[in-house]
Parts: C-alpha cells; sequence; structure tokens
C-alpha cells in the first residue's frame, strides 16, 4: 500500500491500449467507458458533441484541449451531474446514461473538482470518513444505535489514517478542512475519493492553483493510482505534466474530440496544434461563456458577436463610461 | 411600579409552555438549517399541523390524546413529502421562498371557511383538554414555589413538554455525532461533493426535512396542550421568531435551540411587564403602553439582524464552525 | 358550466360565517334567550335551531326576513332590533337558509358569498348562520360579465404587483438578495402617502409624489446605511437574507408603533365607480392606477433597454464578474437599483392602498409571498419575467374567485407558485443554469 516514500516514482507507460489507428474515437484493447453519441448544447452553444469515445482500463488518460472545449462539461454528463441531450455510455459494461451521480459514484466512478470541494466546516478526518461507502450508520434508524456501526467506523478510521498517512495529511486528521491550503484541499479531495475504492478515479484539473513544492506529490498519488489497478481520467493544461504521467490523450475542442493518442503523437497532431492556435487563439473561451473572470478584449467581442449571430441570444457588455472611482471586489 | 411581580412573571417564563414549544421548534429547525443547510422558512406551518393535528383529532374524530400527538408528528411528515419532492432538489433559495408560501398556504386552509366545521375557521379550536388532563398523574392541588406556582395541569404540560424536548433533544445528539449526521452535515457543506461521494443527497435531505419537521409538530403540540388552537398565530413571523432563537443559541448545536428559547421568552417576558409598566409611569415619554408592547417586538427584529451581522455562530456555536457556508 | 352559471345567481363566492364550538355556541344561546319572544324566534318548540345576528358596519338590522327551508319543513322570521335571529327546526339535517335582500336598507347587499346558504346541524343542536353584509347594487351577473369584471380587477392588481416585483427581481438580480423586506418598502410609500396627505394636508397630488421620493430616499438609506456595508463585509447571501427578514420585523413593528393597528385610508379612497362596459365597472382612482402602473413600468423597461445604467443592470444580473471584469461601476448601479426599487414598491404601497384599500401596518407583508411569486413564475432574476409573473399572479388570484372562496384566494396563486417551481423550476422566462 505504501508507494510514496521511495525515491521519485519513474513511470511505467502503459502501451497497446488501442486497436487499430489511432483517430478519434478509436476502440481500445479493454475500455473502461464506452460513450457515443453524446451532446449537451447551452441556449445555441453545442458544449459536448462526442460520437465515439473510449477510455482504457488500468491506464492513466488525459482529457485535454482549450478553454471551452466541453471537458468539465463531458465530466459532468459522465459522471450524473449534468444530464445529455443524447447519448448513451457504458461504464464497466453497465449502462450509466440517466444514472444519477450518487449511483454513478457508487458503482466505482468518483470524481474530484476543478473547484476543490472540501467540505469546510468538517475535519479533515471526517471529510475523509465520508468518503466510504455502505456505511451501516449512514442509515437514519442504525445511526441511532451506535453499537450497530461502531465496529465499522474504527475500520473506516483505520484505514482513513492510512490514506491521510500516505498523503501526509495525517497531522491536520483534526483541523477544519477550511484551515488547509489550497494544494492540501486538493489532496485531500482525492484522498476522500480513494477512501471509496473506486474503479476509475475522474479528476477535474487536479493541478490547478497546486504550489509547486506540492505538484510532485500530486503526480505520484496519480500514479500510484494505477499501480493500485485502478484507471484514471484527468482534465489538465498542463502538456509538461500531461506528457509526464498520461499513458493516453484525449484531446477535445469545441466539443468534438479532435484527436487521440499517446501523448508524444498527439502533441505532433495538426488538428491538435490547430485547436490550440485555432482562429481565436487568443481568446480565453472562459471569458466569453462567463465561467471566468476575465479581461474583455476586442477579440472577445468580436467572438462574441459571432456567437449572438449564430444564437440570437443577446450579450450586453457594455463599455465603462469612465473609470470608477472605487471598485469593489467584495461586492457580489 | 412593582418589581417584584415583574421579575416573578419574567422568571415564569423560563419553564412556560411557549418556551417549551419553541425550543422544539427551534430544535427542528437547527436539523433542518444548522446540520443539514436547509433555509426553511415554513417552520409555523409544522407547528399548525402538528397543533391542529392534535386538536382535530380529537374533536373530530374522538381520538385519544396520544393518538392525536401522532396524528399531528404523520401530518408533519406528509407535508414534508410535498413540500421537499419538488423542492429538495432546486437552489436553497427556491426552498425558502417555497416553504414560506407552503405555509401560509397551510395557515389560510386552517382559517377559511370552507373547513369550518372541522377547523371552526378563524377562531379556532379549544377544549379538547379532557383527555390529556385524564392521563394527568400528579393530583389536583398548587405546587411549587416562587414564581413557578402551578396547578396540577399546569405542571402536567410543563413536564411533558420538557420530556419531550428531552427526548427530541437527544435524538438530535445521537443522529448528528452518528454517520448520518456526518453526511448530512457533508451536504450542508457542499452537496454536490457528497453526491460525488455516492450519498443519495435528496433522501438525507429528506429525512433531515421529515425530523426536523417532527420537532416543530411536537413544539406545535406543546403550544396547544395548555390553551387553544388559534390561526392566526401561525404566521410568518412565528417562523421568524423561531429563527431567531436559533441563530441567537446556535444554529449547529443541541442546546444552543433550548439556550436560545429561553433567553427569548424570559427578555420577552422580562419586556412585556416592564416596558408598559415604565411607560404607565411615566418613565417613557411619548409612549402610550401599547407602544410600548409593540417596542419589544421592533427589538426582537434588531436583535436578529445584530446577531446575523455580528455573531452568526450564537451563543454557543463555535466561532470556526459558522453556519453560514456561502 | 357558464351556461348553468349565466342562468343563476352568482353563487361562486360562499359566504357564510360558520361560527361552531361550544364556547361560541353557548355565549350565542344566552343573548338570544335573552331577548324578548317576537317574530324574530320561530319554532322555539323544537330542540335543534339555526340562529344569527345580522349586522351591517357594526349596526344590527332589524326587519331582515330570514327563512329556512329543508326536510319538508319551512319557517320565516324578522330580524329583532338587535338584528337576532332564531328559527328552530324539528330534526337535524342540512337546511337552505336564505336571506332575503329585498329587505335589507337600500344600498346594502350580501357582499361576499350567496344570500342563500347550505347549512347542516350535525353534532351539535345548533347552528350560526351569519352574512358578510357590504355596500353594493345587487345585481345577477352571468359567468361572462364575472369573468370580466374579474379580469380588469386582476390587471390592475397584477400590474401595482408588477410595479413592487420588477423591483425586488432587479434587487435579487444584482445582488442575488430575497429582499424579506421588500414588503415594508412597499407599507413605507402607502404610510408616507398617509403622512403628507392625512397628516400634512398636503394636495393628493403632491403628496403622492413625495410620498414615492420618500420612499426612493429610504432604499438609498438602507443601502448606505446596511446593504453597502454588509456587501463590503463580504457577508454570505443566506446571511443576508436573514438580515432582511430582521429589517422586515424592525420596520413593520416600527409602522405598527406609530400608526397602531388600526386602517386608514388616503383620501379618495372608495368613490364611486363608473360603469365602462357591461358590469365592468371602475373608479376614477382605478383607472389611474392602472394607467400609472403601465406608463412607470414602460419606463423601467426603456430604462433598462435603452440607458447605460440600465444596461449595466442587465449585466450585472447575467454575470457580475463578467459586468465587473468589464468595468461597470457594480457598487453604483446596485445603489442605484436599490432606490429605484424602493421607489416602485413605494409606488405600490400607494396603490396597493387604494386597491385593497386601506392602510394598515402589515399590508406589504400580504402581497410579498405574491411579489416572490411573481419572481419565481418569472424566472428569478430576470425584471421582464417579474413583470409577466405579476400580471399572472393579478389575474389568477382575482379571476380564482369565481370558483374558491375569496378568503383563500392567495392559496390558488401560492399553489401554482409551487406547481411552477415543480415543472419548470427556472420560470417562465429564465434561462438554464450552466453547471462547472
Amino acid at each position: 500500500m505504501s508507494s510514496s516514500n521511495a525515491a521519485p516514482l519513474k513511470p511505467v507507460k502503459s502501451t497497446g491500449l488501442h486497436i487499430g489507428d489511432a483517430a478519434p474515437g478509436v476502440a481500445k484493447v479493454d475500455p473502461i467507458i464506452i460513450a457515443d453519441n453524446v451532446t449537451r448544447q447551452f441556449g445555441g452553444l453545442k458544449a459536448v458533441d462526442v460520437e465515439h469515445l473510449e477510455i482504457p482500463r488500468n491506464a492513466i488518460t488525459a482529457l485535454i484541449g482549450p478553454n471551452g472545449a466541453g471537458k468539465t462539461t463531458l465530466f459532468n454528463l459522465l459522471t450524473g451531474f449534468d444530464k445529455p441531450d443524447t447519448g448513451t455510455w457504458v461504464f464497466d459494461g453497465k449502462q450509466l446514461n440517466g444514472v444519477p451521480a450518487f449511483k454513478v459514484a457508487r458503482m466505482g466512478q468518483v470524481r474530484t473538482f476543478q473547484l476543490t470541494k472540501a467540505l469546510g466546516l468538517l475535519t479533515v478526518l471526517e471529510n475523509m470518513k465520508l468518503g466510504s461507502q455502505k456505511q451501516k450508520g449512514e442509515g437514519i434508524f442504525a445511526s441511532l444505535i451506535k453499537p450497530l456501526w461502531n465496529k465499522q467506523e474504527e475500520e473506516i478510521e483505520e484505514r482513513a489514517l492510512d490514506i491521510l498517512a500516505r498523503f501526509k495529511l495525517d497531522t491536520k486528521k483534526d483541523d477544519f478542512a477550511a484551515s488547509l491550503s489550497g494544494g492540501q484541499r486538493k489532496l485531500l479531495e482525492m484522498a476522500r475519493a480513494l477512501m471509496s475504492q473506486p474503479k476509475l478515479v475522474m479528476l477535474d484539473e487536479p493541478m490547478a492553483g497546486v504550489n509547486p513544492a506540492l505538484t510532485q506529490s500530486l503526480l505520484e498519488h496519480i500514479l500510484d493510482l494505477k499501480v493500485q489497478g485502478m484507471s484514471v481520467l484527468f482534465v489538465e493544461h498542463d502538456m509538461q505534466m500531461v506528457r509526464h504521467i498520461a499513458d493516453w490523450v484525449v484531446v477535445m475542442a469545441e466539443g468534438r474530440v479532435v484527436a487521440e493518442g499517446p501523448p508524444e503523437d498527439v502533441m505532433q497532431n495538426p488538428a491538435v496544434i490547430d485547436a490550440y492556435l485555432g482562429s481565436h487563439q487568443d481568446v480565453d473561451l472562459g471569458v466569453v461563456t462567463g465561467r471566468i473572470a476575465g479581461e474583455i478584449t476586442s477579440e472577445v467581442e468580436d467572438l462574441l458577436e459571432e456567437i449572438d449571430a449564430e444564437t440570437g441570444v443577446e450579450h450586453e457588455i457594455e463599455q465603462p463610461p469612465v473609470v470608477a472611482p472605487e471598485k469593489d471586489e467584495d461586492s457580489k | 411600579m412593582d418589581w417584584g411581580s415583574i421579575l416573578s412573571n419574567t422568571a415564569s417564563w423560563l419553564i412556560s409552555p411557549e418556551t417549551i414549544a419553541y425550543a422544539l421548534a427551534a430544535l427542528g429547525l437547527a436539523v433542518h438549517f444548522g446540520y443539514g443547510g436547509l433555509l426553511n422558512f415554513g417552520m409555523a406551518a409544522f407547528m399548525a399541523l402538528g397543533a391542529y393535528g392534535y386538536a382535530i383529532s380529537i374533536l373530530t374524530f374522538g381520538l385519544p390524546w396520544w393518538a392525536g400527538i401522532i396524528v399531528g408528528c404523520l401530518a408533519s411528515v406528509v407535508f414534508a413529502l410535498i413540500l421537499g419532492i419538488p423542492t429538495l432538489r432546486l437552489r436553497a433559495d427556491y426552498l425558502a421562498i417555497t416553504t414560506i408560501a407552503a405555509a401560509e398556504i397551510v395557515r389560510l386552509l386552517f382559517t377559511t371557511q370552507v373547513f369550518d366545521s372541522v377547523t371552526n375557521s378563524a377562531d379556532g379550536l379549544g377544549n379538547y383538554h379532557a383527555g390529556f388532563r385524564a392521563a394527568n398523574p400528579f393530583p389536583e392541588g398548587t405546587y411549587g414555589f416562587g414564581p413557578w406556582t402551578y396547578n396540577e395541569n399546569g405542571w402536567w404540560v410543563r413536564i411533558f413538554g420538557i420530556c419531550l424536548l428531552a427526548v427530541a433533544a437527544l435524538l438530535v445528539w445521537l443522529l448528528m455525532r452518528s454517520p448520518w449526521g456526518r453526511v448530512l452535515k457533508g451536504i450542508r457543506e457542499d452537496e454536490d461533493a457528497v453526491r460525488a461521494l455516492g450519498k443519495n443527497v435528496f433522501a438525507y435531505k429528506m429525512q433531515a426535512l421529515m425530523v426536523g419537521g417532527v420537532f416543530g409538530a411536537l413544539g406545535g403540540v406543546v403550544f396547544a396542550l395548555p390553551s387553544a388552537v388559534v390561526p392566526s398565530v401561525y404566521v410568518t413571523s412565528l417562523t421568524f421568531f423561531i429563527w431567531t432563537i436559533l441563530l441567537l443559541g446556535g444554529a449547529a448545536t443541541v442546546f444552543g435551540p433550548l439556550l436560545g428559547a429561553v433567553i427569548f421568552w424570559v427578555i420577552m417576558g422580562f419586556l412585556s411587564n416592564v416596558l408598559p409598566a415604565l411607560a404607565s409611569s411615566g418613565f417613557l415619554p411619548f409612549m402610550s403602553t401599547t407602544q410600548a408592547a409593540t417596542l419589544r417586538y421592533i427589538l426582537v427584529g434588531l436583535a436578529l439582524m445584530l446577531i446575523v451581522i455580528f455573531r452568526p455562530q450564537g451563543i454557543l456555536g463555535n466561532k470556526k464552525e459558522l453556519t453560514f457556508v456561502k | 358550466m357558464s351556461l348553468t352559471h349565466s342562468a343563476h345567481a352568482p353563487r361562486h363566492k360562499r359566504t357564510l360565517l360558520l361560527f361552531l364550538g361550544f364556547l361560541f355556541a353557548a355565549l350565542v344561546l344566552q343573548s338570544v334567550s335573552a331577548t324578548s319572544a317576537r317574530a324574530d324566534e320561530v319554532g322555539t318548540e323544537y330542540d335543534f335551531y339555526f340562529a344569527g345576528n345580522v349586522k351591517y358596519d357594526s349596526e344590527p338590522l332589524e326587519g331582515v326576513t330570514i327563512s329556512v327551508d329543508g326536510n319538508g319543513y319551512e319557517a320565516e322570521v324578522d330580524t329583532a332590533a338587535d338584528g337576532k335571529w332564531k328559527i328552530g327546526v324539528p330534526e337535524k339535517g342540512t337546511y337552505t337558509v336564505t336571506l332575503d335582500e329585498e329587505t335589507l336598507p337600500k344600498g346594502v347587499i350580501v357582499a361576499e358569498g350567496s344570500a342563500s346558504v347550505e347549512a347542516e346541524i350535525k353534532l351539535t343542536s345548533s347552528k350560526i348562520v351569519n352574512y358578510f353584509l357590504g355596500e353594493g347594487v345587487r345585481v345577477t351577473t352571468s359567468f361572462w360579465d364575472q369573468l370580466a369584471e374579474r379580469l380588469v380587477n386582476g390587471l390592475n392588481f397584477g400590474l401595482l404587483l408588477a410595479l413592487a416585483a420588477v423591483g425586488a427581481s432587479l434587487v435579487f438580480g444584482t445582488t442575488g438578495l430575497s429582499n424579506f423586506a421588500h414588503g415594508e418598502m412597499v407599507t413605507f410609500g402607502a404610510v408616507m402617502a398617509y403622512v403628507f396627505a392625512n397628516v400634512l394636508h398636503w394636495p393628493l397630488w403632491g403628496a403622492l409624489v413625495a410620498a414615492v421620493i420618500m420612499s426612493a430616499l429610504f432604499g438609498f438609506t438602507l443601502d448606505t446605511a446596511l446593504w453597502r456595508p454588509l456587501r463590503r463585509k463580504g457577508i454570505g447571501i443566506v446571511q443576508v437574507m436573514i438580515v432582511s427578514i430582521g429589517l422586515s420585523l424592525l420596520i413593520r413593528y416600527i409602522f405598527l408603533y406609530f400608526i397602531g393597528g388600526g386602517t386608514y385610508q388616503l383620501p379618495g379612497a372608495g368613490e364611486a365607480r363608473i360603469t365602462l362596459f357591461g358590469t365592468v365597472a371602475l373608479s376614477v382612482t382605478d383607472m389611474v392606477s392602472m394607467a400609472v402602473s403601465v406608463v412607470v413600468l414602460l419606463a423601467v423597461a426603456w430604462w433598462l433597454l435603452r440607458t447605460r445604467t440600465g444596461k449595466a443592470t442587465r449585466a450585472i444580473s447575467d454575470n457580475p464578474s463578467l459586468a465587473a471584469a468589464s468595468g461597470i461601476d457594480v457598487d453604483r448601479v446596485i445603489r442605484i437599483v436599490w432606490i429605484l426599487a424602493a421607489a416602485l414598491a413605494g409606488l405600490a404601497g400607494i396603490l396597493w392602498a387604494y386597491f385593497r384599500p386601506g392602510i394598515k401596518w402589515d399590508m406589504g407583508t400580504q402581497i410579498l409571498l405574491l411579489v416572490f411569486g411573481a419572481i419565481v413564475l418569472g424566472g428569478l432574476g430576470t425584471a421582464f419575467g417579474a413583470l409577466i409573473g405579476a400580471i399572472i399572479v393579478g389575474l389568477l388570484v382575482e379571476v380564482s374567485t369565481l370558483w374558491i372562496p375569496s378568503d383563500i384566494k392567495y392559496v390558488g396563486a401560492l399553489v401554482v407558485l409551487i406547481a411552477v417551481l415543480l415543472v419548470k423550476p427556472q420560470g417562465l422566462l429564465g434561462r438554464k443554469e450552466r453547471i462547472g
């Protein structure tokens, strides 16, 4: 169980995952997820439009693409947090479309969130215990009688402390999660996900906002997941990291899968280069969709007008009359 | 100015049925909001259902008093179901508006002429005490000392209420130390995160709504036990007073609601005695005795604002464990 | 349905006031037996009886004919000088108790419900039957005429509701706050109108304009003294919502403190109605009220669509961080929104005082939920949605009284509010939210 105490792990790449040429939608030798014809529309914007996608088992798959490419939306759909307009997908041999999020998680497909969701007013240990599945004491009537769940609770605590130790959070076990640093919260969220003993771990931007000192440790934890027999699907922007740990890379742009393949090959793919350096190369699509606060440049306005023309949705971009004398960041 | 009687009247509020009833309802609200993060602004309806369920069972259906209490609780469970199914999947502010609207619907239905034969409309129900009083283990007579001197019925209501309150507090304590309580608190913090961990968030919220609702109904029963059931009591202000009590004592605590209810009623009792007395003896010029009595409600509003702004964790709450997440 | 209705006298509103319960029965029994035996009591030999007290404006009416019919038994009495009557009946059961409206003084009718009611003696030996009397002309109106009348009334109510709802919706859109003190902002306008018109005896128009200006100032004061410091403090939205509840209690009881629990009329309230067409009759006040609502709502719409600040307001509702990032002074816009919302609420309060009619300390609280209902119906945070939602709520409340008793007319609107949340939680005009 303990693999993080050794020197930095040399990633062992899994190869031979696919059948035939590495093109978008290529079949895998042993897929854990098979998705077909998954679409999701927001207003006039087609956020996700995936014809066919297979995620290999017991491998680390990276999902990359420019901002607004639909990666997080695809995550939400696959995990039951959002409902698709069309599409079916199978996880580990079970049909998963239309299954609510909590049941998806119970089947062994757990996720983390881009904006970390540490449960701030619970202690670190409570956060961990919450991750454990099939707890007897979680039933309302059984919860009243401690002897019914006490033994299981002790086992869960033991396991939680074990994982916390691996993530070097054991000294913080009685602190409120809110008091942790951003990187520690990311670690906690991942550790908490492991408490449910998942088959597939889906990490939404695990490195975002993590202090570089913790990056290495996070990477090792992700690699460790594969060693322990889990599959990993993660969204990431840092190409260096993707190249370093991913066995397989899926590239999305404008809702579609534009390329797939082992990391070295994908980076050379013209479709990928085009996706990243496409016509709107300077535009952060997150700003356009309002997901990320950012500067409204003229390019953004152009793009918004383009979208408006396509969708008929009206956006208001007010140019500042004068520079505001007093700007209040807390005003919302 | 008769300070003796003012202080004596004030002290009697310590264990008044109103104090116990409000404490029960506030405890229910603690389960809803303090532990579960549910913005229930319809507590008055749960109380009304408890009180009317009790009274109507006895008067219309001739059930024994204890069955009336069970009916009141069942009514609040059904109400929680009806209320929760459409709204618990929605955003918190929708729940707030829906619960307050549903509470008004309940009150209007108890007030309307349409069901007069059962509810006696605006005049409310009374004279359902026989069964409860017959079950009184205390022999006839007057007991107690000082401000806490009541007859056998007065004591029976108070002691029965305090027992209910004690059981309710014990249940909340048991629930909240268990894994069930852990899931509920997790939902309060971030329901998506809890959902991602494989918990059926909707079911937990619904259970919490029911448990808290039953405590609210019991509060309504205790409120109805000594006197009558009048629909004009169950207005939104009642809900807001319960909120004030909860936030005063500490939302995510077991004893906060009890302490809050005691403080609330002792202060209200004190002011209702002292303000008109001050006004009538000329200490508060430009103020009639009616105005003096109104003044305490103004102070409740002010107190609620100040608590929420300056001490949101309440008296017993942990400074770090603020109850307001977002 | 309409056919049967048009043939009958109006039976849309049931109007019996039934007082049951041992205490009350005993009380009435005492007072009834105290009156001298005249033609106001018949059938005293029987064990069961109907009784009542006919009063108009708290004055007893003498000589009003009441008849009881049913189970093969008929009896008729005239009320005594104290307005009381009593008819004994031979057996328990359901009877039709009728008040002969011809015998009422001129201009007085049974105001709510029908003059003929079904009353049942079931558990107890007696039943009290009372009628709500009011001012009016007795007319037998067809269903369609009634519908037309309700539609016009509903539109009037909906428009004044819209004034309050649009303001509350703008506040919600820009600040995220469900303002529970909005009802008190409505009352504030009415109370100010009362102060200027009735206490200071200003000319009516001056008084009403002054009241709206005072309301705007009230909004500015609240924002400066409370909401803005809370925004600065970065207090969570749920906390601010509960602060607004505290504020609502505070202001409401301050009104009670100063004006007491009574109802006050503004000058010109309750004036004669002019028949427009069919049975639709409106007072001049009603017509002016509707015209003012329409003009003001159009002005607000123009402001939102055409002016710089109006556009900024919508931009903030749409996406606060994007708006702030594009250089909009969010704080300034929110302050303007508070002022505007308070002025609109104040105006709504004045119109509400004419519509109810009367000024009361908790009048705003009475429509707060309908305002919320309008906002939710239209989709939280969209001003135009709130406008449409308010008109729908207004129509619904008034038209529903064709079928349901008027004392639960708000229930219909509130049930629809919950139903809309169930079916289309984003409201009629709202958009689905993007997750993630």
